[in-house]
């Protein structure tokens, strides 16, 4: 079971998420996250899509997506080199001597504090899948309160000069 | 000059070619209804349920390859399209259903005769729209149409609010119709045909599985002129029924559960398996891994998506079944024209005919009672094939896929995929809409017969002559099979032991009805009631405790047969 991010471009019409979601959920395929907004043309949305499965269900989940008649473009990164980004917040117990050591990690891991009480800290962070993962591991020794996630967005990288 | 909805609607379906409409009105759609009797070009057909509206529309399409139309008011009218719907979507049959819809201002509010009919079509229509906007109806009409029919087909719905139909705008045909996220791939690549061909002619015994594809994109005379030419045996799926002659000596017969002892065990012997224009369903190929074991498999068809879904290829082919078969033969006949085709497959085919003449179809002759396979072929050697036949679902749904040799494409008409009982009856009203003066033969049970037996009224009100022939066994019979066979003998809840007295009902509807009851009965009343110019229901008693032989058990490989 492989790790995919999928982007997928889809006409701006009412009921496009949901015949994209409908797709996932009546074959029985599973979406890690999904991240939906307008794209660059007037009228289209881009979709990220990340999601779990071997290469005989990836092959699927791609054909049906593309037979959805909204979808314009279906684009697996597995297939290139790409950047792919999360956004997240954190919220963590900030009290006392804990508050120096919160801002070490945030520090370290380049994010930033941009809501603090008394007793609480509201963390922005931005990185890939595993740099999320291992900023939430390190952040549960403080206790955290709440998450936000956005899910990955991803872009294929532009090609360099030596293979143009 | 500006023209209502209403008015640009019916426009529409005319510049669509269509000429049968069926349907049943109600208070979303009253405006449409004002405007029919307007435009005499279009019939209407009402019908006396919207099941049946769409199963007609469906069966209209089956016989004659048109988009089937048909139209329903908002609400319950719309929610009752829902299962012959999915009926077409599973077999890929082009509809356009027009659905009426409260008016936009009210959508969201939980109006009376209020449902997203969006919502709940959208896993079972091809593609769905909601015309919130009269300039955008002739478009979407325009569109809805291209869709049914073109590519893989399937069935669409357009909703229609109320205030859009009143609404008025100056009416402009869009001459051309293209979507950019639309593309389907209807030549096939040309490095694959190729491929096709290789494989055949490396292949020591192989075989063609024929699919409703074939028939959908017009295929079998191309399927008949590749098996006939290369001396390939053809088996085919309950949808491919017709595509190649049942008579011709390279035919197997059916795959699959109730399948063929010959073509089931080609199968499991083939070296090569092409299989055009079907998906590899689990009634076709029992236990997925042993499934064909000694082939190789090329894969034809027009949905990418039915590719590798079940089945692992070695060669796709993407692209119109027709235009693939034409194309491998076209490389056959150009890079191999001096091979002796016959003298290479010789001894295959000798295998293929043992197996034909040792185990064909076949049924006890033993009691009294009137055997259903035996009302089957009585009815093909009374219409010699020239007919429509539509099925209900269930032991009648294969004794006539068995007993009943289908020479032509489009001569049956039966529910596949979504295995819809209740569908054969009002089905045949399409087919009889299409082709006035085809003799229609329903084969039903009296189980199914009466999910939609409403429709009498119909068939009356439009003087149809169609037959309808009822194995009647009193019993739900394919699941008493089951249970009798895997449970048991735990005839749970499917005993009928009340009925209707099919003959009177059918009288009562002003139709004709008839009773079979002895053996000696059947040939002579039979071909009294199919030459009537009436209506007619003929009750025929059987065996009340036949089998549907041979079979595969759910799950068991296809070599895993029961045989009489």
């Amino acid at each position: 079971m492989q790790r995919h991010v999928l982007s997928v471009l889809v006409e701006n019409e009412p009921g496009v998420l949901s015949r994209v979601a409908g797709l996932f959920s009546g074959r029985g395929f599973n979406i890690h996250s999904l991240n939906v907004a307008p794209a660059l043309e007037d009228g289209v949305s881009h979709m990220t899509i990340t999601t779990y499965g071997d290469s005989q269900i990836l092959e699927q989940i791609m054909k049906q997506l593309h037979k959805i008649v909204t979808v314009i473009k279906v684009t697996d990164f597995e297939d290139g080199p790409a950047v792919e980004r999360e956004m997240m917040f954190v919220k963590v117990q900030a009290e006392g001597p804990m508050r120096g050591e919160i801002l070490r990690t945030v520090e370290i891991f380049r994010c930033k504090v941009i809501d603090v009480s008394a007793t609480e800290m509201t963390i922005e962070a931005t990185g890939d899948h595993s740099k999320l993962e291992a900023i939430l591991s390190l952040m549960h020794r403080f206790g955290i309160k709440e998450v936000a996630r956005t899910g990955s967005v991803a872009m294929r990288r532009s090609k360099k000069q030596s293979e143009m | 000059m500006e023209r209502t909805g209403a008015q640009i609607l019916l426009e529409s379906l005319k510049r669509e070619g269509v000429n049968v409409l069926f349907g049943y009105p109600g208070g979303a759609i009253i405006d449409i209804y004002d405007e029919l009797p307007r435009h005499p070009e279009l019939k209407h057909v009402l019908v006396r349920h919207e099941q049946g509206a769409v199963h007609a529309a469906d069966g209209y399409a089956r016989a004659s390859g048109k988009v089937g139309v048909c139209l329903v008011t908002s609400g319950p009218g719309a929610t009752n399209t829902v299962t012959g719907i999915a009926t077409a979507y599973c077999d890929s049959i082009p509809l356009v259903v027009l659905t009426g819809q409260v008016p936009t201002n009210l959508i969201g509010n939980d109006a009376f005769q209020e449902v997203d009919i969006v919502g709940i079509t959208r896993p079972c229509t091809k593609h769905n729209f909601l015309v919130k906007d009269i300039t955008r109806l002739a478009q979407t009409l325009r569109e809805a149409f291209f869709l049914a029919r073109s590519g893989r087909p399937g069935p669409v719905l357009v909703d229609l609010p109320k205030d859009v139909m009143q609404a008025s705008t100056e009416f402009v045909w869009p001459e051309d119709v293209s979507m950019r996220s639309y593309n389907p791939t209807y030549k096939p690549n040309l490095n694959q045909l190729r491929r096709s061909a290789e494989e055949i002619s490396k292949a020591k015994r192989p075989m063609l599985l024929a699919g409703g594809g074939v028939i959908l994109s017009n295929g079998s005379q191309a399927l008949r002129e590749l098996a006939q030419t290369l001396h390939l045996p053809v088996a085919y799926t309950l949808m491919g029924l017709g595509a190649f002659p049942a008579t011709d000596p390279l035919s197997l017969g059916m795959v699959g559960m109730h399948g063929t002892y010959a073509a089931n065990m080609s199968i499991n012997h083939t070296d090569l398996l092409i299989c055009v224009g079907a998906r590899f369903d689990d009634r076709v190929t029992g236990k997925l891994t042993a499934f064909a074991p000694s082939a190789r498999i090329v894969h034809i068809d027009i949905d990418p998506t039915s590719i590798r879904k079940n089945v692992e290829v070695d060669v796709p082919v993407v692209g119109d079944c027709r235009l693939a078969l034409e194309g491998i033969l076209d490389i056959c006949k150009a890079k191999m024209g001096d091979r002796d085709w016959l003298e290479e497959h010789a001894e295959w085919l000798r295998t293929v005919a043992g197996w034909k003449k040792d185990h064909p179809l076949c049924y006890s002759n033993e009691g009294t009672a009137i055997k259903p396979q035996k009302v089957v072929e009585t009815l093909f050697e009374l219409t010699k094939g020239d007919a429509i036949l539509t099925t209900e679902v269930g032991q009648n749904q294969m004794w006539t896929a068995q007993f009943y040799n289908f020479t032509e494409p489009r001569t049956l008409l039966t529910s596949g995929g979504l295995g819809t009982m209740g569908y054969g009856f009002p089905a045949a009203i399409g087919a009889q809409m299409a082709f006035p003066d085809k003799k229609v033969i329903t084969v039903a049970g009296d189980g199914s017969l009466q999910m939609n037996i409403q429709e009498l009224a119909t068939v009356v009100q439009q003087r149809l002559p169609i037959k309808v022939v009822i194995l009647n066994n009193g019993y739900l019979g394919m699941v008493r099979q089951w249970q009798e066979l895997f449970f048991n003998h735990n005839y749970s809840s499917t005993n009928m032991e009340a009925q209707p007295d099919f003959v009177k009902l059918a009288e009562a509807y002003g139709a004709e009805g008839y009773r079979i009851t002895t053996r000696e009965e059947l040939l002579p009343m039979l071909k009294t009631a199919l030459a009537s110019p009436n209506p007619a229901f003929i009750d025929v008693r059987v065996e009340r405790e036949e089998n549907v032989y041979p079979m595969v058990p759910a799950g068991a490989a296809l070599d895993e047969m029961l045989l009489i």
